[in-house]
């Protein structure tokens, strides 16, 4: 009987990769005759020409002329059609008295833009990954309903960030649903977006609320792929369960949590809608991310600046490669130091 | 055959979504009924001129003021679009001279207005204004008669203005008493009621003066004192707009500073809710002004339809069209022919009619310094400096004087940036 069914599943099999192999083995002779021709190397350049060019005109040929942009002046939009000023915006973006203190800039709205966005991520992203460990090792337990409250810490991945943005924004203004918590229990309501520390908390907040799921998936991989035994072992031994999490999940978790660091960092650089939705960069300068001041320079304006918006990307693209380069080797690092041991 | 037909199959695809010859596709923004009110126009255009398809594409106002300078920048765009930022655009429109019926009837009707939507010094006729509009003031009269206080006179100055809302705001409990818009064209008005000039002798924005100085001031200590709503200006940073008319419209502030387009908002919203009136503009020391502005159809040069273009213009801007758009959209218009004749708004809301006079009223009193803005291609940076450094002061991030120095170097810089 199984070997019958094996049969089935053989034929099936066949069929299905017919075509296929049909389609192989008509691209078999020019494919050889052009191996012959330029050599292996050659063939290496064929295979990866499609995938260059997507990612040059994707990628590369933007990059290019946004840094030729940042090196032209002038209210026209059009390449040619603007006045080459060297390295005139950097300089504008650079002219500071102290960098420490934004009013001592000529542009010092992109310096409170850029500390904003320093202490933004430096609290975000520890919280994340604070958040999404915590909800990870929640959810890796025997719950009941696991699944259910898997979906409900995923679900609010699957929203655009501005429906994030309004959602909060109902909750936290001034006659929102918090206000009216906090106002049914005999407290006084506070303006939670117009207040500098309140709205700076909430944009973390609703950052965290927004994306913790997606980390907390990945984080939920990496646990469930530590072995069962060890943890077994460990019990046996009587282990405390403070020194199992320290000596055995966060090593064993590491790779994952660099994977999360990194991109919950690079994300917490660009944040842009959800606080864009959600408190417009106010109240004042004080929720004014790096991204929200390139748009508003660049776009949102009257008088665009593309020049000042290219300047002022390609130095957050910079700083944002030197993190992902750094990252990158300390994960080179970690991983040449587990193969030593 | 089979690929044949696939290529067939693919043109058909393609040119149903390219405009055919004859096509003339209008951008338009509505802030109330406008857009239903035009498109019932184009449908009778389009009965009576059967062989011009008018497609109107209505569109977020947003669209406008960000996607629209682009697609123009790029040599494409809509045929006709409806703006506001008619000045600093005015290099894409097209002349229509020589597409329309008779020039003479534009320029009689629509000339006061041209200066505003075409570059200095030239002569062309890019299109008409749909509406005029005027900044001004709301006032909720329930709230002012619950609270026993009398609604201050047309000569009333902003300061008598919101001490009196000030007391409402007292008496019914109100978060705030009054809130005016997060523009910088909004508070220009009040700036020049104190005597603001922003144009310079060389036609180059000049240094703030005492004027927007004063004003400035006085919105600050407004903020500070809990009298203005401080959500508007304070919630954003930037440019962003705000507009006031929520808290207006649900009776949370007892008067509101905004303009004659927000009527028809106002009477759809607010209803029999509670009785309002707009106001005009309250006196500085200088003068009672508003500022006047305003929505502008034009069309666009880049048109492959130019003739067709020319026609529904001319529809458009025929009298009895142009009277008929004013009447059912409760705007006031700019035609000077419906102007000189009698106006039956279609509305038997007494608020409506009571504040669409208050706006005539207030359109023969707009000072020299505010009429000459529409047409000065500096405006915009002036109003985006003075948002952005003025919100700042109010959230406490920087002082007066600081605000002030920032908003001379942000506009200095801008024009510099602007001439390269």
């Amino acid at each position: 009987m199984a070997d019958v069914r094996n049969g089935i599943a053989t034929r099936a099999g066949a069929m299905i990769l017919a075509p296929v192999g049909w389609l192989a083995n008509l691209f078999d002779a020019p494919l050889r005759m052009l191996q012959r021709r330029t050599g292996s190397n050659g063939m290496a350049v064929f295979f990866l020409a499609p995938n260059m060019l997507v990612f040059g005109i994707f990628v590369l040929f933007p990059l290019v002329i946004n840094i030729l942009y940042s090196m032209t002046g002038g209210g026209a939009l059009f390449l040619g059609d603007r006045t080459f000023v060297g390295a005139d915006q950097y300089g504008r973006l650079f002219s500071c008295g102290s960098y420490l203190d934004p009013k001592s800039c000529t542009e010092d709205l992109f310096w409170i833009a850029v500390w904003n966005t320093l202490v933004f991520v430096v609290l975000q992203v520890a919280m994340m990954v604070a958040v999404a460990l915590v909800t990870a090792l929640v959810l890796n337990r025997e719950l009941r309903a696991r699944s259910f409250w898997r979906a409900v810490f995923f679900f609010p991945v699957l929203l655009s960030p501005v429906v994030v943005g309004l959602i909060w924004r109902w909750i936290l203004q001034r006659q929102g649903l918090l206000n009216l918590m906090v106002f049914e229990a005999g407290g006084t309501p506070v303006n939670w977006l117009v207040e500098r520390s309140w709205a700076f908390t909430a944009t973390i907040m609703v950052s965290v609320w927004a994306h913790v799921g997606f980390y907390s998936l990945i984080l939920l991989a990496g646990l469930q792929a530590i072995p069962k035994d060890l943890y077994e072992a460990a019990e046996m031994d009587g282990t405390r369960p403070l020194r199992v999490f320290w000596r055995i999940t966060l090593p064993l978790l590491a790779p994952n949590l660099l994977v999360v660091l990194v991109l919950t960092l690079i994300r917490a650089v660009q944040i842009f809608d959800e606080v864009y939705v959600l408190t417009g960069g106010g109240p004042g300068t004080s929720t004014l991310f790096l991204t929200q001041y390139i748009y508003e320079v660049g776009f949102a304006s009257m008088l665009r600046n593309p020049g000042l918006a290219s300047a002022a990307s390609i130095l957050m693209g910079a700083v944002l490669v030197v993190l992902t380069l750094i990252q990158l080797g300390i994960a080179r690092r970690n991983e040449q130091r587990g193969k030593m041991r | 055959m089979r690929m044949n037909s696939i290529i067939l199959g693919l043109s058909a695809g393609l040119l149903s979504s390219t405009a055919f010859a004859g096509d003339v596709r209008v951008m338009w923004y509505s802030d109330g009924v406008e857009g239903e009110v035009i498109q019932d126009l184009l449908n009778r255009f389009m009965k009576d001129n059967p062989g011009i398809n008018v497609i109107l594409d209505n569109v977020a106002y947003k669209v406008v003021q960000e996607q629209l300078p682009v697609e123009l920048e790029a040599g494409r765009g809509p045929d006709i679009a409806r703006v506001t930022n008619i000045k600093e655009l005015a290099d894409h429109w097209l002349d229509l001279t020589p597409v329309i019926a008779d020039p003479a009837y534009w320029q009689t009707n629509f000339g006061d207005q041209f200066d505003w939507m075409r570059p200095d010094g030239s002569k062309i006729i890019p299109g008409f204004m749909t509406q005029i509009t005027l900044t001004g003031s709301f006032v909720n009269k329930t709230l002012f008669e619950q609270a026993g206080v009398p609604i201050p006179a047309d000569t009333a100055t902003w300061d008598e203005w919101i001490d009196a809302a000030g007391k409402v705001q007292q008496s019914q409990q109100l978060n705030a008493a009054f809130a005016i818009d997060r523009s910088g064209h909004r508070i220009s008005a009040a700036n020049i009621s104190y005597g603001a000039n922003y144009i310079g002798g060389d036609r180059l924005p000049a240094p703030i003066d005492a004027g927007t100085k004063a004003f400035a001031e006085k919105l600050v200590n407004w903020v500070a004192d809990g009298r203005m709503n401080k959500e508007i200006w304070v919630s954003a940073s930037g440019t962003t707009y705000r507009a006031g008319a929520d808290d207006f419209i649900n009776g949370q502030i007892a008067y509101y500073y905004s303009g004659s387009w927000q009527v028809a908002n106002l009477a759809s919203k607010i209803g029999k809710n509670f009785d309002w009136v707009a106001t005009g503009s309250p006196c500085g020391t200088a003068a009672c002004t508003g500022m006047p502005g305003g929505a502008a159809l034009v069309a666009i040069k880049y048109t492959k339809t130019a003739s067709e273009v020319g026609k529904v213009m001319d529809f458009l801007g025929r009298e009895d069209i142009v009277r008929e758009f004013t009447e059912r959209t409760l705007f006031l218009p700019a035609h000077k022919g419906v102007l000189a004749g009698k106006i039956d708004y279609k509305t038997d809301d007494e608020n409506v009619k009571a504040s669409l006079e208050a706006f005539l009223k207030a359109s023969g009193k707009i000072a020299p310094n505010a009429a000459a803005l529409p047409a000065w291609k500096w405006g915009t940076p002036v109003y985006g400096a003075l948002v952005t450094r003025i919100s700042q002061v109010m959230a406490g991030e920087l002082k007066l004087d600081e605000a002030f120095a920032r908003i001379d170097e942000d506009i200095k810089a801008q024009v510099a940036e602007a001439s390269k």
